[in-house]
């Protein structure tokens, strides 16, 4: 990786660039099998503490059975489960410090929020002072008070959702894990139970680990995240670098719009590597530190923000194509833009919209210039 | 949290009010009831005319007989001589009372005993692998496939004395006499628990497999050992099932005359057996009425209490 681009900027929290942090969820070459078929292949991922980590991926590609062996309903076939450096090995999920909230919130339907929330600390046998003073600092916490008695059938589904995540973070667990949290909220109370999410995380200081196939949610909640496919990890690395560097054409097009356009490498010169892409067009040049050898098939991937469009041909530009434009998709605040080239492949641009309607000289059918930087296109060789 | 309900309300939709489509949906709601009216409603009635009537030797063996033809002056005659002699005597009696409570005894006894076998199958048919469970659910219900007489009569030849039970037992050592349990309660409690089965496993079976597994993982998560899990989720979440069960096996169980009649012993009194005796060795029509009525009275409050639990039930589902 070239350039370590902070999430956050005022956080300059990154354990896993610290060499000397142990990493308080490990997993070392863990394999599960299911009869024949096998949900995760030799992994290993380290997790730190005070973490927010997203696992994400399609469905079924393994990550709610990371998840599951880190609750302890299933165990590795091969391999091992660090916790803070003691082996997990067959812990029964009764016997570990960790916590999870369940998708379907599996909230108990003959208990009231009360004893819903109070439930894991009865088990502790804590005192029933105790269980009260908890339970209604978890209360506040979710914003639920006024629900005390309430039974879950007489809850909506965001009322739920927060009985669910206040009674796992009850028991105060050292890790927290989160099987598509948000999946039944509607959009608009998604995004703010994401920002909730992680206000909590920050106040509890606890580790999350969470489960999602919405790349948006794990973008805005995640320290980290790592990119599944078929029981393996793709990439782990921060929202931003993920979304800015992919290592491969999986996680570029699995997080956010992409293009990518496929084509032999033609020389390496310094930095920057040539892309011999269609039959009679210029190379497209990218910058790059790689150097595999000339006549290889790599790839360059652009996300559509940062491609421009215009009529004429710009004077200067690392790299241009020209297209005619074949849609645009009007989303209110951004236009996209799609462009055929020569042979035929489809260029997605992403305008945002800041002249009125009125002023936007491009339309269908037009012949456009669609140019970049090098250095705004990433070289893939996956 | 203010989630703005932007869908507005379907428009109502205008009922067609024509008479015709009015009366068709009352002619098919008074269907049941008409039926209920006749064979329900009109016997018991006369059961319970005939229970404050007298018995006399002629036929039919009571008096007064209400006579239709002599209309309004017939219902006049049967009211003059109306009294609760047979009640009065039915209380005097020491049998009746024994009988009732020995039914009472008997049906709640064999009502926990299928309980206590019943949940177990329930619990272990709602276990099995889902290709399973339809082929298990056949093998609980096939029984009745056969007479309900015919197979209490088979628990003679399993029970009596030179039975396939005393002589498997006495194979394998076990014991050195033959067990005398034909004849007796034990043969009661078994057919009982035995005939009513199906009835005790049906509802139980339905409330386990809608058991929702992640509860049971989230409170195993929560620190709950997965026998502790069972006592506080799946039992209580259960409890309907339980008490359907309950009732069913346990109403029918106490008016029950087949199985104490087959395999009970003469020192065995239970209501339904009395009323039979009442009957038609005794020929005395109005007592067994009396007796009928009073059993009906009887289980009356198992059934309200029933009713009220199958509607609890379905609030909560909804």
């Amino acid at each position: 990786m070239e350039t370590q681009i902070n999430t956050q900027p005022a956080c300059e929290f990154a354990p896993w660039e610290d060499p000397v942090q142990k990493p308080f969820v490990r997993f070392e070459n863990v394999t599960k099998k299911f009869g024949d078929f096998t949900a995760i292949e030799d992994l290993t991922l380290n997790i730190y503490e005070r973490e927010f980590f997203a696992l994400l991926g399609p469905s079924g590609c393994g990550k709610t059975t990371m998840m599951r062996m880190l609750a302890g309903f299933e165990y590795p076939t091969a391999g091992n489960i660090m916790l803070s450096q003691s082996n997990l090995h067959k812990a029964p999920p009764h016997k570990r410090p960790v916590n999870m909230m369940f998708q379907s919130y599996a909230l108990f339907p003959h208990m009231t929020v009360e004893q819903n929330i109070g439930f894991g600390l009865k088990q502790e046998k804590t005192p029933k002072k105790e269980i009260k003073r908890r339970v209604e600092e978890m209360l506040s916490l979710v914003q639920l008070e006024p629900f005390t008695k309430r039974k879950p059938h007489q809850l909506s589904g965001g009322q739920k959702q927060r009985v669910a995540l206040a009674r796992s973070l009850a028991k105060k667990p050292r890790l927290l894990l989160l099987d598509e949290p948000l999946g039944a909220l509607d959009r608009k109370l998604r995004e703010q139970t994401q920002f909730e999410l992680m206000s909590i995380q920050e106040q509890l200081g606890l580790t999350f680990v969470i489960v999602t196939h919405d790349q948006e949610e794990a973008m805005t909640v995640a320290s980290r995240i790592a990119v599944m496919d078929h029981g393996k990890i793709v990439q782990v690395a921060t929202p931003a670098e993920i979304y800015e560097y992919p290592n491969s054409r999986y996680s570029a097009d699995f997080l956010g719009d992409v293009n990518i356009i496929e084509g032999q490498l033609d020389v390496t010169t310094g930095k920057t590597a040539s892309l011999a892409w269609a039959e009679g067009e210029t190379p497209l040049a990218i910058s790059t530190k790689l150097r595999p050898p000339a006549g290889t098939t790599a790839w360059l991937a652009v996300r559509p923000e940062k491609l421009h469009i215009s009529k004429e041909k710009p004077a200067s530009a690392d790299n241009c194509i020209k297209g005619e434009v074949w849609d645009i998709g009007y989303t209110g605040n951004i236009s996209t833009f799609h462009v055929k080239a020569s042979n035929g492949s489809i260029l997605k641009v992403q305008v945002s919209n800041r002249e009125h309607l009125a002023d936007r000289p491009i339309t269908w059918e037009d012949n456009v210039y669609v140019y970049w930087e090098k250095g705004a296109g990433v070289f893939l060789e996956r | 949290m203010a989630v703005t309900d932007i869908a507005s309300p379907p428009e109502e939709i205008q009922e067609p009010s024509g008479l015709s489509s009015g009366w068709g949906r009352r002619l098919f709601i008074a269907i049941p009831y008409i039926w209920l009216l006749v064979f329900f409603l009109a016997p018991f009635v006369i059961v319970l005319k005939i229970s404050l009537s007298d018995v006399i030797l002629a036929r039919p063996p009571y008096f007064p007989n209400f006579d239709i033809s002599e209309g309004w002056q017939g219902f006049l005659a049967m009211l003059r001589v109306f009294d609760l002699e047979n009640y009065v005597w039915l209380a005097e009696d020491s049998l009746y009372l024994n009988s009732y409570l020995s039914s009472l005894r008997i049906a709640s006894i064999s009502t926990l005993l299928t309980l206590a076998i019943g949940y177990p199958i329930a619990y272990a048919m709602a276990k099995a692998p889902k290709e399973w469970r339809a082929t298990l659910l056949m093998l609980v219900i096939l029984p009745f496939w056969t007479s309900f007489l015919i197979r209490v009569y088979a628990w003679i030849g399993i029970l009596k004395k030179e039975g396939f039970l005393n002589y498997f037992l006495l194979w394998t050592g076990i014991i050195d006499e033959p067990l005398m349990i034909l004849n007796t309660d034990t043969a009661i409690y078994i057919g009982i628990v035995y005939s009513y089965l199906p009835f005790m496993v049906l509802p139980l079976y339905a409330v386990l497999e809608k058991l929702n597994i992640s509860l049971l993982e989230a409170a195993t998560d929560l620190g709950c050992s997965p026998l502790k899990a069972f006592w506080v989720i799946t039992l209580p979440l259960s409890l309907p099932g339980v008490w359907a069960g309950c009732f069913l096996v346990f109403i029918p169980a106490v008016g029950e005359f087949v199985i104490p009649d087959i395999l009970g012993g003469s020192s065995t009194i239970m209501i339904g057996k009395t009323l039979w005796v009442e009957f038609f060795s005794n020929r005395d029509w109005p007592v067994a009425s009396a007796v009928a009525i009073l059993l009906l009275l009887m289980l009356t409050l198992p059934i309200i209490l029933f009713q009220k639990q199958q509607e609890k039930q379905a609030e909560a589902s909804q």
